[in-house]
């Protein structure tokens, strides 16, 4: 076993990604991000990782060059907040349409205006159809374990997708919380260094980036979804090997307390652990209230959702962004995976913790109990902002 | 004068196409043979981002491509980022020992849309932080690619279909952005314009800028034809009149020092240049006058830092 040490969620994730040994790193500073770049900016200086470090003038500038650098043939890695995300949008499609495996961990905040520097899903959410792999993680621990995932993953032969982590800026990204850190021969073993299929060189000359007539361009783009849909064995097996050398399994949808329960909580991210602490409670009282997480966002684990939500009479879910005129994106996902259901629970869509607004466990019992009250009065369609004045 | 050194440097040139004949680009287009000959002068041992724009399209509709040497297109403003990353993604590789070490130059090359407008802010931080690298603009003043509309790069009075000549307004109301001198004031290795009506001359100065260690900015004057409304075989003519006019100097500016490849002790009559091109033909005498005099004051402060101040 690893050591357990108490650190920052931040550190944990840059010295993960110093073992990863990566070998370009390009980022621009914006709050929430910046611990995690500060970190690894100093193990560079102090010759602790041997990697290309720089500070570029913008965030789209900052994933240009780890496009540059991927397609070269380099291990890279960026992350960004927010304001920064949306600014290198335009990239997030680039990069995983001409397939080059990176990781972007992004430490999730709010997106202007008004400006708030805390956390919610809304800047993720705004390059959902990107065509990168997307995580959401609920602790340190799955912060640090999920770039070694990631990287094993998006360098596959067969997969060739860059990936995100997400993790909630603020309530993970400036915790400091017990990780178990892993030796480096065995992150060796299980991330070796980075063979490209393509790469640019002289030696063997390719054109990347080409573009494409209407004759050619729908069967690129299907070809590239069906390669992320179809990524989904390799997403469970590099789990599984992870699993096999550290004992800590993970899977695209995970469940806690459902056998039987009525009622199931779905969250997201950090929401998993608060919202655990609520449902140990609620079963004390002896309610039949369970949690379904997602772990996974994209590729979306339809069956894996419909599997865990199979027997439940209603489901609660909390979206932590809003998708203005409509409802919580999750909220969206969800009932779209459930309709071709024979038998199928209500759905009552909450948001909440918008801009970093704490939601409590006491936040998700209240949440279960307007819930059940508005479907046993018929409002099968529920969906509220929760917790908010006027 | 660089006329004195063609029969030698004719020879040195490689007759290997690295920019292959078959693509797409118009009658006459000048850009097209300023790229053949940018790729000409650096050889195979290159790696090429290339900005969104008329090269990119013209030269790689999907299955086919035109390049014979690595080559890379992204998106539109951010070629010297993606050439930054390419740069430092050798030399880590290099130092890692996951490729060879050897020589190879990474170049970025854009329009003047590309680099004036929506790309300075990636170019400016790629020469900033000191890559060793190569940008290329291509300039023909216009944005071409998406049908001819206004850049910072368009020359005053110039028609365009976004700087249109109108009852109230006569074609393009501002001054052509000086690129070159953006980049000389980062204070980069070497900056020069080039023109591929002086191909011996644009061809040693890339050769130059890519040997020289650090960033380099090499401005090449691209005539086209079908944006600047002139006959596809007056494109080597016109070339040489932006020259002759000093509408369009060549010079060099190496760590700092100017120096102009070739002096006209008597310039040319703007008009010589004007007329041959359907973007000047609503010009009046004294727009004409207008531009004859900035066009003079602008070469004699450039002869003045070359050391040539009269």
């Amino acid at each position: 076993m690893g050591k357990r040490i108490g650190m920052e969620v931040s550190i944990a994730a840059a010295e993960a990604v110093k073992q990863a040994n990566v070998d370009l790193i390009s980022a621009y500073p914006i709050t929430p991000q910046t611990h995690i770049v500060e970190h690894l900016s100093e193990l560079v200086a102090n010759g602790d990782l041997d990697a290309e470090f720089f500070c570029v003038e913008s965030e789209h500038s900052a994933l240009s060059v780890c496009v540059g650098a991927a397609a070269t043939g380099a291990r890279t890695f960026t992350c960004t907040s927010s304001q920064g995300l949306a600014l290198m949008s335009e990239i997030t499609y680039i990069a995983s349409g001409l397939r080059l495996p990176m990781l972007m961990i992004i430490s999730n905040r709010t997106i202007s205006a008004p400006l708030s520097i805390w956390n919610d899903h809304s800047d993720t959410m705004s390059i959902r159809d990107c065509g990168w792999i997307q995580f959401f993680v609920e602790n340190g621990q799955e912060v640090y374990d999920h770039v070694f995932v990631s990287y094993r993953l998006g360098e596959d032969k067969n997969v060739l997708f860059p990936v995100i982590i997400n993790m909630d800026g603020f309530i993970l990204s400036h915790v400091i919380e017990p990780i178990e850190l892993i030796e480096q021969e065995k992150i060796d073993q299980f991330l070796p260094p980075y063979q490209p299929v393509h790469q640019l060189h002289p030696d063997h000359p390719v054109t990347m980036g080409a573009f494409a007539l209407p004759a050619i361009f729908a069967e690129t783009k299907k070809a590239q979804e069906e390669a992320l849909r179809s990524s989904m064995p390799k997403i469970i097996e590099t789990w599984k090997a992870f699993g096999d050398m550290t004992g800590r399994y993970y899977h695209p949808v995970e469940t806690y307390k459902t056998e039987d329960a009525d009622t199931l909580l779905l969250t997201m991210g950090s929401f998993g652990e608060t919202a655990s602490v609520a449902v140990d409670k609620m079963r004390e009282e002896g309610r039949s209230v369970g949690l379904v997480k997602i772990r996974l966002w994209r590729p979306f684990p339809f069956d894996d959702l419909k599997q865990a939500t199979l027997h439940a009479k209603r489901l609660v879910v909390i979206d932590r962004a809003i998708s203005v005129g409509a409802c919580g994106p999750v909220a969206s996902e969800v009932k779209a995976a459930l309709y071709g259901n024979d038998r199928r629970p209500s759905v009552y869509n909450f948001v909440a913790g918008i801009s970093g607004r704490d939601v409590t466990p006491s936040d998700f019992i209240k949440m279960v109990d307007k819930a059940e009250l508005e479907i046993e009065e018929g409002n099968r369609e529920g969906y509220e902002i929760y917790g908010v004045r006027g | 004068m660089t006329e004195n050194l063609n029969v030698f440097a004719v020879r040195t040139l490689t007759q290997k196409e690295y920019f292959t004949p078959g693509h797409r680009s118009c009658q006459g287009c000048a850009e097209a043979l300023a790229v053949r000959l940018v790729a000409k002068a650096l050889g195979g041992n290159v790696i090429i981002a290339n900005a969104t724009g008329c090269m990119e399209i013209v030269s790689s509709p999907l299955p086919y491509t035109a390049w014979r040497v690595p080559w890379f297109h992204v998106a539109f403003e951010n070629t010297a980022a993606v050439a930054s990353g390419i740069e430092s993604a050798l030399k880590v590789l290099m130092r890692k020992g996951r490729i060879p070490r050897k020589k190879i130059v990474t170049l970025a090359m854009g329009g003047d849309g590309g680099t004036a407008d929506i790309g300075l802010q990636a170019l400016s931080g790629a020469l900033e932080r000191g890559h060793n690298f190569l940008y290329v603009c291509t300039d023909n003043e216009a944005y071409m690619n998406t049908g001819i509309q206004r850049s910072s790069s368009t020359p005053f009075g110039a028609s365009t279909t976004t700087s249109p000549v109108g009852r109230v307004q006569m074609g393009q109301i501002t001054w052509k952005k000086n690129m070159p001198a953006i980049a000389a004031a980062h204070n980069i290795p070497y900056v020069a314009t080039a023109c591929p009506s002086y191909p011996i001359d644009l061809v040693q100065k890339v050769k130059k800028a890519a040997d020289i260690e650090g960033p380099a900015y090499v401005h090449i004057l691209s005539v086209c034809p079908t944006g600047w409304r002139s006959a596809p075989e007056l494109s080597i003519r016109l070339g040489r009149l932006a020259v002759e006019t000093g509408i369009f100097p060549l010079y060099e500016v190496e760590k700092g020092q100017y120096r102009l490849s070739i002096d006209f002790p008597k310039l040319k009559s703007i008009k010589d240049y004007t007329k041959l091109q359907g973007r000047f033909r609503h010009l009046t005498d004294e727009m004409i006058e207008e531009i004859e005099t900035r066009v003079h004051k602008e070469y004699e402060q450039l002869r003045a830092k070359a050391g040539k101040g009269s």
